[in-house]
């Protein structure tokens, strides 16, 4: 197994889809085999469409607002001491998280499309907050569909999704959660493939719903790429670039543009959900060894039981709280390109409380687990070493449970 | 495969004038016991049954199909004991098919060629995998039919011709026709006669395969649909389990009852 170099990881698939001959595919019911082709032959003529090239950078720059900035945190830096600890700060954008950017594509794929519906899944609230922003704006009927459990615990994503006259489905069956959510919307979708289109809020699902899905998140690399040189005159030496993990699309957004780099070069850092630090449960299945299954469509390391019943995972950030992750995370696992560990509950509160005691910057529950990692090794690291964060989502939807665990938000 | 229990028992059918009737159910719904005891009795009225594998992330079923997996998950089931129930039932009723239905990770977990090997062993007579579609399917098909298993292909009215000719040449002996876009369960959205032609559209390109047709299929819209080579009722009678567990009435009878009153619609 061999990554590629100067090809988009997200077109080194085999023509059923896998990659490394074994992660992705698109394994669906036959219902679904016409608009996954149609949708597939649709996204393939527009991204080599000019038009629709600069019309998604017009509203990469004039809807979202790119480029997000990129600045050092002096103080968190010089409080841990050791290496440069900075931040890609990807929640300055429309609607304050990175899920934008998938919502937008997607938008404009059912627009190119004829189609007047779109639906989608949401777990912390995020892909679903944008998806009803995107559909306005776009002048689209949006549909959400969203575990029970999420929605009590999510709540002012849900607020904002109303707001933008999104319909929230809320998802009973399971655990109540993301996984759940996907399903249902999946199920949603075998049923009104005609007139509707799906987006899948992560770099998850059948092959093309990873590759829409990384293509629009690779802008966050693609600005960073263009800071570093502007930063520091060329691209530094010893850089790592940190990520929490959920399904993944932050975390490839954030790495593309550098995967064809040495590892000692720039290290790819990818950080999962390890749960309440006393619980047997997680949301972590690269970091904690799962085994290959298939999840929604795709294969990929799957939190799994022996006899292949996915199993409940268990986070206090509701973005992450899947037990599956992007197959293109498992090639990039098995090809060693990244590394990956996981942050527990208690540890990403920590880096919470820490973050924003030192710098004005307010990340979510999500990249506090990336920025626990940060924390953990900075310490060790030289001086000329540059940590990168992707803060890509703001903590304003988790202001209950911060309140909570925290006494304060 | 041309003698195969589910060719015969199409045979048989078409010799009385009627639609084989096939029935699904989830095994371990809502115990093992209780759902061989309901497979045996039933086996008097349905041609072939369909046994479901159930597993808890299924993308393709409604919620009557979903509340009888959570039921039999929640209740212990586990793979070796749907091919135990199985060669129980064989035991008890050798000439009737049993098709396994469900999703490709419970396969893929147990293992490909030990699945298929186990299969065998308990006189599987043919697979339903609801999410390894052609032609991803191809290998896994063939390697059921080295063993003498049918691989049931399912066809869908998003299926295009071009498809629709290639899945028809690698099907074995049962094509399975989804009435509608729907997961299982749903109202029948289209009318039955749209259905039969979408059906006869399939049967020209090759008469002898046995096509059957479910996705929505109740007592009330059975009739409608009887020039097909088989029905399949499988909601229905999973939602009929729900309701006699919740009114603590007889599960046995009264499933046997719907299937009964199924098997009379269409004499």
């Amino acid at each position: 197994m061999k990554l590629k170099k100067n090809i988009p990881l997200i077109d080194q698939h085999d023509k059923f889809g896998f990659w490394g001959g074994k992660f992705g595919g698109s394994f669906i019911p036959e219902t679904l085999k016409k608009p996954v082709e149609d949708l597939t032959k649709e996204f393939h003529k527009l991204r080599k469409n000019r038009n629709f090239i600069k019309k998604r950078d017009f509203y990469f720059k004039n809807y979202i607002g790119s480029p997000t900035s990129f600045i050092k945190l002096e103080n968190l830096s010089s409080h841990l001491g050791g290496a440069q600890i900075w931040a890609k700060v990807v929640s300055e954008a429309n609607g304050g998280a990175h899920k934008i950017y998938n919502a937008t594509v997607h938008a404009l794929i059912c627009k190119a499309m004829g189609k007047k519906y779109i639906v989608g899944d949401t777990g912390a609230g995020y892909a679903g907050k944008m998806l009803s922003m995107a559909a306005k704006k776009f002048g689209l009927k949006c549909k959400i569909f969203m575990g029970a459990k999420d929605i009590k615990r999510q709540k002012p994503n849900c607020d904002a999704m109303r707001r933008n006259g999104a319909e929230i489905v809320p998802v009973y069956s399971g655990s109540q959660t993301l996984v759940d959510a996907v399903s249902e919307c999946m199920r949603y979708w075998v049923s009104n493939c005609d007139n509707t289109h799906m987006c899948v809020g992560s770099t998850v699902g059948p092959n093309i719903f990873v590759k829409i899905c990384g293509w629009s998140t690779a802008q966050i690399s693609r600005e960073l790429k263009i800071q570093l040189k502007k930063e520091f005159k060329k691209i530094p030496k010893k850089i790592k670039l940190i990520n929490c993990v959920g399904g993944g699309s932050s975390a490839y957004g954030f790495w593309s543009e550098f995967i064809d780099y040495d590892k000692k070069n720039i290290e790819l850092i990818g950080v999962e959900a390890g749960g309440p630090k006393k619980s047997k449960l997680h949301a972590a299945p690269l970091s904690r060894n799962a085994k290959i299954g298939i999840l929604h469509g795709a294969a990929s390391y799957v939190c799994q039981n022996s006899e292949g019943q996915i199993q409940d995972t268990e986070s206090i950030s509701a973005g992450l709280d899947y037990p599956g992750v992007s197959p293109i995370h498992c090639f990039l696992k098995d090809t060693k390109r990244a590394r990956y560990t996981y942050a527990t509950d208690e540890a990403a509160l920590n880096a919470y409380k820490m973050v924003t005691k030192f710098e004005k910057l307010n990340p979510s529950l999500e990249p506090s687990h990336a920025f626990a990692e940060a924390i953990k090794i900075a310490p060790k690291l030289s001086k000329d070493t540059i940590l990168i964060v992707n803060s890509c989502g703001d903590a304003k939807k988790d202001r209950d449970i911060l309140k909570d665990r925290l006494g304060k938000y | 495969m041309n003698n195969s229990l589910i060719n015969q028992s199409f045979k048989k059918a078409k010799k009385e004038n009627r639609p084989a009737l096939l029935t699904y159910t989830v095994a371990g719904d809502n115990t093992k016991k209780k759902s061989l005891e309901i497979l045996k009795s039933i086996s008097k009225y349905a041609d072939i049954c369909e046994l479901g594998f159930p597993h808890n992330t299924p993308i393709a079923d409604g919620g009557q199909i979903q509340t009888s997996a959570y039921r039999a998950i929640k209740n212990g089931i586990k793979i070796n004991d749907v091919f135990s129930i199985v060669s129980k039932f064989k035991k008890f009723r050798k000439d009737k098919p049993i098709i396994l239905m469900g999703y490709y990770n419970m396969i893929y977990q147990y293992n490909e060629n030990k699945f298929i090997k186990k299969c065998k062993k308990s006189k599987v007579d043919g697979l339903i995998v609801v999410d390894l579609p052609h032609p991803e399917n191809k290998i896994f098909a063939s390697k059921c039919k080295k063993n003498k298993i049918n691989f049931i292909q399912l066809i869908s009215p998003t299926t295009s011709n071009l498809r629709l000719k290639k899945i028809i040449k690698d099907s074995h002996d049962m094509i399975y026709y989804i009435s509608m876009l729907s997961t299982t369960g749903g109202k029948l959205k289209v009318s039955p006669k749209r259905i039969i032609k979408e059906y006869q559209k399939i049967k020209k390109l090759n008469k002898s395969k046995n096509v059957v047709i479910g996705f929505g299929i109740t007592e009330k819209t059975i009739k409608l649909l009887k020039k097909a080579d088989g029905l399949v009722v499988g909601s229905a009678i999973c939602k009929e389990i729900t309701k006699s567990i919740k009114k603590r009435q007889n599960t046995v009878t009264n499933v046997t009852n719907v299937v009964k009153k199924l098997n009379n619609k269409i004499k």
